[in-house]
This record gives structure tokens, C-alpha cells and sequence, in this order.
């Protein structure tokens, strides 16, 4: 969804926003709201109740056609093939070296339908790689304008969604989906999110989105329901460690360097990166993503170097104050024997070092149900 | 989380960094504005020096970081940092909460009292904030 109005993007919501109060900066150059009232109260909110959040910027590809499924299975390393129809699941579009072009949604709306949920920075670079590859047999199209997306997430979720839509939603499990109306609105709704809660995203018609945004406030008013920003977006994900593309992984990380091996499927067939992912884990990667617990006061932040055994040994991918935990946490790539948890480094925030443990990740593990961590 | 009332007490010195500094004899109190603490957001951590260490007027002092962000403290004025306050180790919240009182940082005994005249108002920040917003 965008539209551009001088440099930055707005999304459907933006007046609505201005309107709330909602603090705005520039997110990979879509003006989007970073806090309502606190960081911390909204992120809470998502733990114990519910949060609502606008992620329209995200980006919307369609593959339809009869060879939709074959672009989609060469693209991509997780197993499209597993999909039925009213099914999504995480996955990676590789390069020939294994590493993230993206991290994406793929939805499986029909036999010959697929929808791609892409980073919003990534967009223009996932659709021109995607076009690259197309066929006659499968049409690609951007259809971001066409979406607008919401996301409320936390344990009142369902019961708030339920109140605005007639799907059902107590029989729809993880990385489920059905499309049908939310408040008059024609839209998808699936059990996914970016929080490691119970939740649901909302894909709906850009006219549609403030008119739902309101009603699911209004439904929530009394669950404890809050508007959320990109700042408790933020903590609520690394608690949950899911990976933020350009701080995580880019296109210089492989998926088994991020330790998402598990959407890696080598018996479905051929795919772009296939070979160099094969030689990877039989070789063993050089570097892995892994979770650490700041022992002492401080946040590791986004490049700060990590050190162990007295020479640097990685830098911190992205790092924050955990408000579940009230711990700093943060991610890193590091050699595979320092990437066992209970070993020791040393994180240089400015001029200090701070010692560190590798920790397990997720950080945190939440409820099973529609739960991210079992995704894949 | 803050109060809200957006206000920058008349008795108060500031600084450009968006410090204030409260004066009791030679010794002055030292903390984060009301803008400040808003612009950050949630504090969860904050760094400041131990009593005895001397601090110069403009430079960096401490580091008081958000969820969010970052970010440094610059000394209002020269001396010697005579007390921290206890509160905030455990308690970094009480700089949103309570900026100019609970929530300040450190408390200096100046070298030179004549550094207070170089800050600006009550008047002349409130006019520095609304330009820096504009």
C-alpha cells in the first residue's frame, strides 16, 4: 500500500494517526507512527492483551497462473508444495548463495494463486527478482497498493477480531487463513504476526482500513486493546527472535546462518540457492545468529562489536532492553562454538565492555496457541 | 508516563543539549528536560559518573538510552560531580516521570559560578524548542 505525497509514504492510516496523537518517523521511507504512548505500556499490551498495529507499508506480490507453484517452489527454500489452499507459511526468497534476497509470507489462496508478503524496503528489489524468474505460465503482479494491513496481536485477540468478522476464528490455527468480510470490508485474515503472540493480520482495501482500525479499537476498548507503534513492533520481535531484514539478515547471510535451517527443504527439488546451501550444512557455516543476555547494565545496540577470547569474533545484528524479561538482550552472529549457549563474550558498547552469555533463543516462549514459534 | 503539561520551570537554567540546571549555593543539580524525556520515550538505563569526578561545561558527562535510543548528557556547567542520584539505577522511569524532581541525574559543585550566566531561560528555551520543532 502507498501513497506518495512528497518524500515519504503514508499509509491509509496516516490522518488517523496525526489525528491520535502518535509520534511519526521515517521508516525505510514510509512515515509511520513509533509510539502512541510508550514503548513499554505497548508493548505489554501485546503480552497480556492486545495490540493494533498498521503494517500497510509491507509489501503485496501476486503469483497466479498455472505455473505459479514451479516460480514459487524455484524462489523460494521452504516447501510451497505443502500448501493448501487457505495456508501460509514463512519462508526465504534465496539468492544463487543461499542468503536473503527476503524474508517473506507465502500465502497459498488457490491451486494457481499465490500471495508474497514482502519487507516493504525490499519491494521494488523482490518483485524486479521475481519478474526475473517469471514464466508465461505465471503472472506476477504488485498488488501493495492494493493492500492495506493490520495486525492486531496478544491473547484478546481473537475475541476483539471476532467482534468485527464473521469468519471463524476459534478453528483457525497457525499460518491459517480465510478471506471474507471485517466490518463490510472484503479482506484476508490470517493467524500470523511479528510478535510471538497469539494474533492475526489483516490484508483489506486501502479505503477500508481506517473504518476497521477504529472498530477493532472500539471492539477492544474494554480488553485492554492498545494502538501499537514500530517500537514495541521492535522489542516484541527480538524478545520472540524473529530476525528484522537489514539488521539480521541481508543478502550476505545464508538461512542456515540464521539458524532458520528448518525452512530449508532440499527434497522438494531444485531452487535457486539449493547448491550452496547443501555444501553450506554439509561443511558447517562459519557463523551463526545467536541470542545473548547482557550480564551487566547497558543495551547492545545494532553494530557494536562482540568479543571473546580477547580478538572481535562478530557484531550485534540488533539489541535492545527486553521488557518482558527486563533483561538486555540482543542477536549476533558468532562462531558456531561460541554460539553454544553458556558461553562467555564480551559486547563493546562505546567504551565499555559488558559481559555476555549466549543465551537459547526465542527468549521468550509464549503460549502454543497460533504462537509464532512454531512456525515454519 | 510523562505528566504531560509540557512545562519548563521559570527557576530553572537550560542548555541547547536539553539539560537543566537547578542552583542551591555553589552546588548545582543537574537533569534531562521535560522535552527530552519525552523525545526519548521509555528510559530503561542511564549512566552517569561517580562523586569526585570532574566534569567541563559542553561535554559529555553520562548517557541516558530509551527503548528506542541513545543518548548523551553534556555537562551545563564545569566542576565536580558531588552526588548521583541512587534512584536511578533501579528506577530509570523516574526521569519520564518526574524530570525536575526525582529524576535528576547528578549534582555538581561548580568551579565557576559565571558558567550559569551562558544558559538560556525559561523564556529563551521554551522559544529554542518551538524553533527546533519548526
Amino acid at each position: 500500500m502507498q501513497e506518495t505525497t512528497g518524500a515519504l509514504k503514508k499509509t491509509p492510516l496516516h490522518d488517523l494517526f496525526l489525528e491520535m496523537g502518535a509520534r511519526l518517523v521515517d521508516f525505510s521511507g514510509w512515515e509511520l507512527p513509533v509510539q502512541f504512548s510508550s514503548v513499554l505500556e505497548e508493548h505489554r499490551a501485546v503480552r497480556e492483551a492486545a495490540g493494533l498495529f498498521d503494517v500497510s507499508h509491507m509489501g503485496e506480490i501476486e503469483v497466479r497462473g498455472p505455473g505459479a507453484l514451479v516460480l514459487v517452489q524455484r524462489l523460494t527454500c521452504n516447501d510451497a508444495a505443502r500448501l493448501g489452499p487457505g495456508r501460509a507459511q514463512y519462508s526465504v526468497l534465496t539468492t544463487e548463495s543461499g542468503a536473503f534476497v527476503d524474508d517473506i509470507l507465502v500465502y497459498r489462496r488457490g491451486a494457481n494463486d499465490f500471495l508474497l508478503v514482502v519487507n516493504a524496503a525490499n519491494t521494488g528489489k523482490d518483485l524486479a527478482w521475481v519478474e526475473r524468474h517469471a514464466s508465461e505460465e505465471a503472472r506476477v503482479t504488485d498488488a501493495s497498493a492494493r493492500f492495506a494491513q493490520l495486525a492486531i496481536q496478544g491473547p484478546r485477540s481473537e475475541a476483539i477480531l471476532q467482534e468485527c468478522t464473521r469468519i471463524p476464528l476459534r478453528g483457525m490455527k497457525s499460518y491459517q487463513f480465510a478471506e471474507g468480510e471485517v466490518r463490510g470490508a472484503q479482506a484476508i485474515v490470517s493467524r500470523t504476526g511479528y510478535t510471538g503472540e497469539d494474533g492475526f493480520e489483516i490484508y483489506l482495501p486501502p479505503a477500508a482500513a481506517a473504518g476497521v482500525y477504529r472498530a477493532l479499537i472500539e471492539a477492544g476498548r474494554g480488553a485492554g486493546l492498545r494502538p501499537c507503534g514500530l517500537g514495541a513492533r521492535d522489542t516484541l520481535r527480538l524478545e520472540a527472535a524473529m530476525p528484522l531484514y537489514g539488521n539480521d539478515v541481508d543478502d550476505t547471510t545464508t538461512v542456515i546462518e540464521a539458524g532458520l535451517s528448518r525452512l530449508i527443504h532440499f527434497d522438494k527439488g531444485e531452487f535457486v540457492g539449493r547448491e550452496a546451501l547443501r555444501r553450506q550444512q554439509a561443511e558447517g557455516p562459519a557463523m551463526i545468529l545467536a541470542g545473548f543476555e547482557l550480564q551487566d547494565r547497558g543495551i547492545a545496540r545494532h553494530g557494536h562489536a562482540v568479543r571473546a577470547e580477547g580478538r572481535q569474533v562478530g557484531r550485534v545484528t540488533s539489541g535492545t532492553h527486553s521488557p518482558t524479561l527486563k533483561k538486555s538482550l540482543g542477536l549476533a552472529y558468532l562462531p558456531p562454538r561460541l554460539a553454544a549457549a553458556g558461553s562467555r563474550i564480551t559486547i563493546a558498547i562505546r567504551e565499555r565492555e559488558v559481559a555476555a552469555t549466549v543465551v537459547p533463543t526465542p527468549f521468550i516462549k509464549r503460549r502454543r496457541r497460533g504462537g509464532l514459534l512454531e512456525q515454519g | 508516563m510523562n505528566k504531560g503539561d509540557g512545562s519548563y520551570p521559570d527557576d530553572l537554567k537550560y542548555t541547547r543539549e536539553h539539560e537543566w540546571l537547578s542552583m542551591q549555593g555553589d552546588v548545582g543539580s543537574i537533569g534531562i528536560t521535560h522535552y527530552a524525556q519525552e523525545e526519548l520515550g521509555d528510559i530503561v538505563y542511564v549512566e552517569v559518573p561517580k562523586t569526585g569526578t570532574p566534569v567541563i561545561a559542553g561535554e559529555e558527562f553520562g548517557t541516558v538510552e530509551s527503548v528506542k535510543a541513545v543518548s548523551e548528557i553534556y555537562a551545563p556547567v564545569s566542576g565536580e560531580v558531588v552526588a548521583t542520584n541512587p534512584l536511578l539505577s533501579e528506577h530509570p522511569e523516574t526521569i519520564n516521570q518526574d524530570p525536575y524532581g526525582e529524576g535528576w541525574l547528578i549534582k555538581i559543585k561548580l568551579a565557576d559560578l559565571a558558567d550559569v550566566k551562558g544558559l538560556m531561560t525559561a523564556a529563551e528555551y521554551r522559544k529554542f524548542i518551538e524553533d527546533e520543532a519548526n
